[in-house]
């Protein structure tokens, strides 16, 4: 009986790895910068050029890091939800504006609406690369301590926001600074 | 012949991203060329920073050069782009706890294979269980159908 049954046993197991297999998406890779400072940087903020962001001055706060560039599509399907986020519950969000033409990314937010509390001009995508950036949107979560604590890859969506990211920006602001 | 044009046309195009780059020395030349050659591009995956037309690639060959060119070893450029990307980037994964199961198994399912073979063979060289009488019995019966042709 034995003899019958371990090729179907096997092929179970073979099927059960290709069906976790099919449901992994190959673009998110694990980022290594999850559990650790924060990659520092001073940038111009893009509407006022003249004026620098250091992530330091968000020390004591949990926020966002969202990447995004007006040449970037899948920006476009998450731009509304962070706007609605925004307006919802008010979440600090500063915006990486990365390898963007400034004049395209004005244009950009003043059509589609400004979700961001700060925007930072990337232009040469140093920082993204500090930052372990690869696919644009990108969205990081800081704690209070300035200590990147999640990594989302790729366009956010609503079940993102509800099941993963609030629930995570809830239980981070209830930790110490 | 329109077609045949275009396509010796698409197979005229080079192969490989191609950047202009200036090295002082022909060995730098060559540890820039194996470092991309080694990274992976992360935007395309299965294609590595040497062979890349994305734009992440272009910007990680310019990173790369402009360590080779500060000086840099090869382990430092190879640990920058770790800790920024992590293992994935690289084509040759370390051994580690996590990508134990990469390494070793191969030589595990090596190491099963070569056990059901020798079992399945075992099985096969067995001698038959048939006694004198059965024995007789069979060789009657294949001459029968001998004689019947």
């Amino acid at each position: 009986m034995l003899k019958y049954l371990l090729p179907l046993v096997l092929f179970v197991i073979m099927l059960g790895f290709l069906l976790v297999g099919l449901k992994l998406d190959p673009r998110t890779v694990p980022s290594p910068l999850v559990d650790k400072p924060l990659p520092g940087f001073t940038l111009p903020q893009l509407d006022t050029p003249d004026k620098v962001f250091n992530p330091e001055q968000m020390k004591g706060q949990v926020w966002l890091l969202n990447v995004w560039a007006s040449w970037c599509v899948a920006c476009r399907s998450e731009h509304p939800i962070l706007n609605a986020w925004v307006r919802q519950s008010g979440v600090n969000i500063v915006g990486l504006n990365y390898k963007d033409e400034t004049q395209a990314a004005k244009r950009w937010l003043s059509q589609l609406g400004n979700p961001y509390s700060t925007n930072v001009v990337d232009a040469d995508g140093r920082v993204g690369i500090d930052w372990g950036v690869y696919g644009v949107p990108e969205t990081f979560v800081i704690d209070k301590r300035g200590i990147i604590r999640y990594k989302h890859i790729g366009p956010i969506s609503v079940d993102a926001v509800q099941s993963i990211l609030k629930p995570l920006m809830t239980k981070l602001a209830g930790e110490p600074a | 012949m329109r077609i045949l044009i275009l396509i010796l046309i698409v197979f005229a195009m080079p192969l490989k991203a191609i950047d202009t780059y200036t090295f002082e020395n022909p060995e730098n030349e060559e540890r820039f060329k194996a470092l991309s050659s080694e990274l992976r591009c992360l935007v395309c995956q299965n294609q590595t920073i040497s062979g890349s037309n994305a734009d992440l690639a272009k910007d990680l060959r310019k990173q790369i050069y402009e360590m080779i060119h500060k000086g840099q070893s090869n382990q430092e450029i190879i640990d920058f782009m770790v800790e920024r990307y992590g293992d994935f980037v690289l084509y040759k994964p370390p051994l580690k706890a996590t990508t134990i199961v990469l390494w070793i198994g191969p030589f595990i399912l090596l190491i099963i294979a070569i056990v059901v073979l020798i079992r399945i063979g075992r099985h096969h060289s067995k001698p038959s269980k048939l006694d004198e009488q059965q024995r007789e019995q069979m060789r009657k019966l294949l001459e029968g159908q001998g004689e019947e042709k």
